[in-house]
């Protein structure tokens, strides 16, 4: 007779530790809408030279660094702000805003024990999993390993003895432009250039701070890197600036997590994100975004304005993303893949939930430059409440790449009928046989699913997250088993309200 | 006198302006099985989707007590956390959401509405694994998304599996022997025996008599043009299958 002892559901492959502290959270409406008192250390208001100068004067960067910056600060000057993604927002007054804002501490922490406490009753109040927060705590073997990023500077680098005994470095950037400065002169913005678009050139001018990863030729590393961000101090934009080197036959898998607390201003968030993957590496990228998305009406939350772009500059390199977006008043966000080496292979899972007056904007690109290159797009929208949900993709091959493979699935779940759902493939090839595949659907949740699930036990708001979960599990299962059951638990909370 | 655990009376419903039910009247005391045949289109799933809770129906008068409780106050997840359940006839899909998922998720979601503690994943495994040996159900197709590409006879076999591990008390089963080939009917009935008792009522809606060999039902009623005009026992449908719906047609007036 069959074996029903091994079956594996969802939850039950995941350690057990994990599953009780986010069951544990706390599932209100905005769970993390809470202000932490830790001071802060602040620039002058506005954008100026001036403004340059205290970020980089407070960074204690070298000269190159601050005329690096200065050049890309006139250069931003000269630029206008993009219009042509499907998202209405108000007009951001850049002078209105502050550009760094530091935890006042005294020098670095050496041992955890010097963290402030409040700190670490943030992490807690976080939801951070309970085994990470175990690592904080020193208890238990790390396998993730957390470099904190609260407002501007990264506060806490946990676990970089054990993970430079095999040569990775693992720290904040400003760290990196100092100890490091030729693998940041190197690499840095030779994936997203200084001019490549409005909000990119404006964080290459201000960035305040983010994280350095650099992982040597032929090494894997041992455990998941995470990073939470979360924007702290009121009126602080928050310009991330993140690297990720991967030499030779090596592999990393990085995890970002976004939270912040609730607020009436909407906020300007514009990262960088920059990834290198030389022969035979891979890099795998997740990121749970949960920002707020402003209250029921629309009025406050984030304007998460972002570029992300991986370069598989190397033969058979990989470079796989796979987001999750929950929150953000307004997502512009196009993790892309520079598919450059022969070989190489560009991936791209996401989920993107939109609810109350939510606008999303996000998509890929794809550039197929090397000869049999190949890569893959799964993308699941879910749109409810008054949102406005859009997936934007481009796939291009150009002459050289020879033997270009995509393939595209983008499906769309609606939820009511007030909301809208949008697919806007752009599809290039200039070789001709390069092949590529495209799928879209759209559907609703029926009422006769409902139905079935209620009948079954289910409330309407139970019925929706299993639905829904259902409809993204050919991405969550490419999300690394840490953030699966947090994930499960966002679709849940950020759906609450979208029916009845 | 026990309390029944249903109790239908006078129910009358409508949907967009057609009134489908035209005065029920039933009641099914603990313990029994109770079978109704009737024409197609007579109502007989209206009335089980009305005692269900689904929302597309306008209750013009009468009541429905279950377990002595008001049962149309409730809505659907109420009703099912208070011991209702109904096999579709036709099962819905519900893409990616493995079998095993949805067996939990509603497992829980009925305890957690009653204040109870969820099931442990050790208890959950050992009685999924019980039902699906009873029912000849194969461990792949609980992996897979829940009736999404299910033959005829798995969703119906599906259907029956929920209905063991929910352990309801008032069971309605909307033609679950239509699509069942011989071997499977013989399974099923087993599975819905195994279920009867002392407790636990069950309301079994067929066109054929052949599933009353199976699970013999302690009342037979005719369903006509929205109600019962004639019940009887196991016998009547013996009559029923001999001599058709016509005789009774004239009862409906
Ligand atoms: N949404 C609807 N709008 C209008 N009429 C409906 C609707 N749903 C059901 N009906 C009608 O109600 C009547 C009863 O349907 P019901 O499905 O209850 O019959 P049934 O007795 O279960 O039939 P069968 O034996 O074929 O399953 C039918 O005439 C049907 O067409
Ligand atoms: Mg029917």
């Amino acid at each position: 007779m069959a074996d029903y002892d091994h079956i594996p559901t969802l939850k039950e492959n995941i350690d057990r530790a994990t599953v009780d502290s986010v069951l544990s959270l706390d599932v209100d409406k905005y769970k993390y809408g809470f202000e932490s008192a830790i001071e802060s250390d602040m620039a002058p208001k506005g954008l100026s030279e001036d403004t340059v100068r205290f970020i980089s004067a407070k960074k204690q960067e070298p000269e190159w660094m601050l005329e690096w910056r200065l050049d890309a600060y006139r250069r931003f000057l000269t630029l206008t702000e993009p219009n042509w993604a499907k998202v209405h927002y108000p007009q951001i007054d850049l002078q209105d805003m502050y550009y760094y804002a530091a935890p006042k501490s005294t020098p670095a922490p050496t041992s955890l024990d010097e963290v402030d406490p409040a700190l670490l009753e943030m992490y807690e109040k976080l939801g951070i999993p309970l085994r990470e927060r175990e690592i904080l705590a020193g208890v238990e073997r790390p396998n993730v390993a957390v470099d904190a990023v609260m407002d501007s500077v990264s506060v806490v680098t946990t676990f970089r003895e054990e993970l430079s005994k095999v040569g990775i470095i693992f720290c904040s950037m400003s760290e990196a432009i100092r100890e490091y400065p030729e693998l940041v002169r190197k690499y840095l913005a030779t994936v997203v250039p200084v001019t490549d678009n409005y909000y990119a050139t404006l964080n290459s001018a201000v960035f305040t701070d983010g994280s350095f990863v650099y992982i040597p030729k032929g090494v894997r590393c041992p455990m998941e890197l995470s990073t939470y961000f979360r924007i702290n101090e009121k009126k602080t934009g928050q310009f991330e600036r993140t690297l990720i080197i991967a030499e030779a036959d090596s592999y990393v898998s990085y995890l970002e997590g976004c939270t912040a607390p609730s607020r009436a201003e909407s906020q300007l968030h514009a990262a960088v994100v920059e990834l290198v993957a030389m022969d035979n590496a891979e890099i795998k990228y997740s990121t749970v975004q949960n920002w707020y998305p402003g209250d029921k009406d629309g009025n406050g939350g984030i304007y998460n304005f972002v570029t992300k772009r991986g370069d598989c500059r190397g033969a058979n390199s990989k470079i796989s993303w796979t987001q999750v977006e929950t929150g953000a008043a307004i997502t512009w966000k196009y993790p892309s893949c520079i598919l450059r080496g022969d070989g190489s292979r560009g991936e791209f899972y996401s989920i993107a939930i939109s609810n109350g007056y939510q606008q999303v904007d996000s998509g890929t690109k794809m550039i197929h430059l090397g000869k049999n290159t190949s890569s893959r797009i799964i993308s699941k929208g879910i749109a409810a409440g008054f949102s406005d949900n859009t997936y934007r993709g481009q796939v291009s091959a150009h002459a050289r790449a020879k033997n270009a493979r995509n393939f595209t699935q983008c499906d769309s779940l609606l939820i009511g009928d007030k909301c809208g759902a949008h697919t806007v493939p752009y599809i290039e090839s200039r070789n001709g046989s390069a092949v590529f595949e495209h799928e879209a659907t759209t559907s609703k949740i029926s009422d006769d699913q409902m139905f079935y699930c209620q009948q079954r036990g289910l409330n309407e708001e139970e019925a929706v997250a299993l639905i829904v979960n259902g409809f993204v599990r050919d991405v969550l299962q490419h999300l690394p088993m840490e953030f699966m059951v947090e994930t499960q638990k966002l679709i849940a909370i950020s759906l609450e309200g979208s029916v009845g | 006198m026990t309390t029944p655990i249903l109790e239908i009376r006078n129910l009358h419903a409508r949907i967009e302006d057609r009134e489908i039910l035209k005065g029920v009247n039933l009641i099914i005391p603990p313990g029994e099985v109770h079978a109704v045949m009737g024409r197609n289109g007579s109502g007989k799933s209206t009335l089980s989707y009305v005692l269900a809770g689904k929302a597309d129906y306008e209750i013009t008068e009468g009541e429905v007590l279950l377990d002595g409780e008001n049962l149309l106050e409730m809505d659907p997840a109420e009703r099912a956390a208070a011991g209702l359940f109904l096999a579709f006839q036709y099962p819905i899909e519900i893409p990616g959401v493995a079998t095993m998922t949805f067996l939990k998720a509603a497992i829980n979601a009925q305890r957690k509405a009653r204040g109870e503690a969820e099931m442990s994943t050790p208890d959950f495994m050992r009685a999924v694994k019980t039902a699906g040996t009873d029912l000849q159900i194969d461990t792949a197709m609980l992996k897979r998304p829940l009736n999404v590409g299910f033959s005829g006879g798995e969703k119906k076999r599906a259907e029956v599996l929920q209905m063991a591990l929910l352990q309801p008390k008032m069971c309605i089963l909307d033609e679950t022997d239509s699509g069942l080939d011989i071997d499977a009917l013989q399974v099923v009935s087993k599975g819905v025996n195994a279920l009867r008792s002392a407790g636990r009522s069950m309301l079994i809606i067929t066109h054929y008599q052949r599933l009353l060999n199976y699970i013999v039902p302690d009342v037979v009623h005719v369903f006509s043009d929205g109600k019962i005009v004639e019940s009887g026992d196991k016998d009547l449908a013996l009559q029923l299958e001999a001599k058709g719906y016509a005789d009774f047609d004239g009862a409906a007036a």
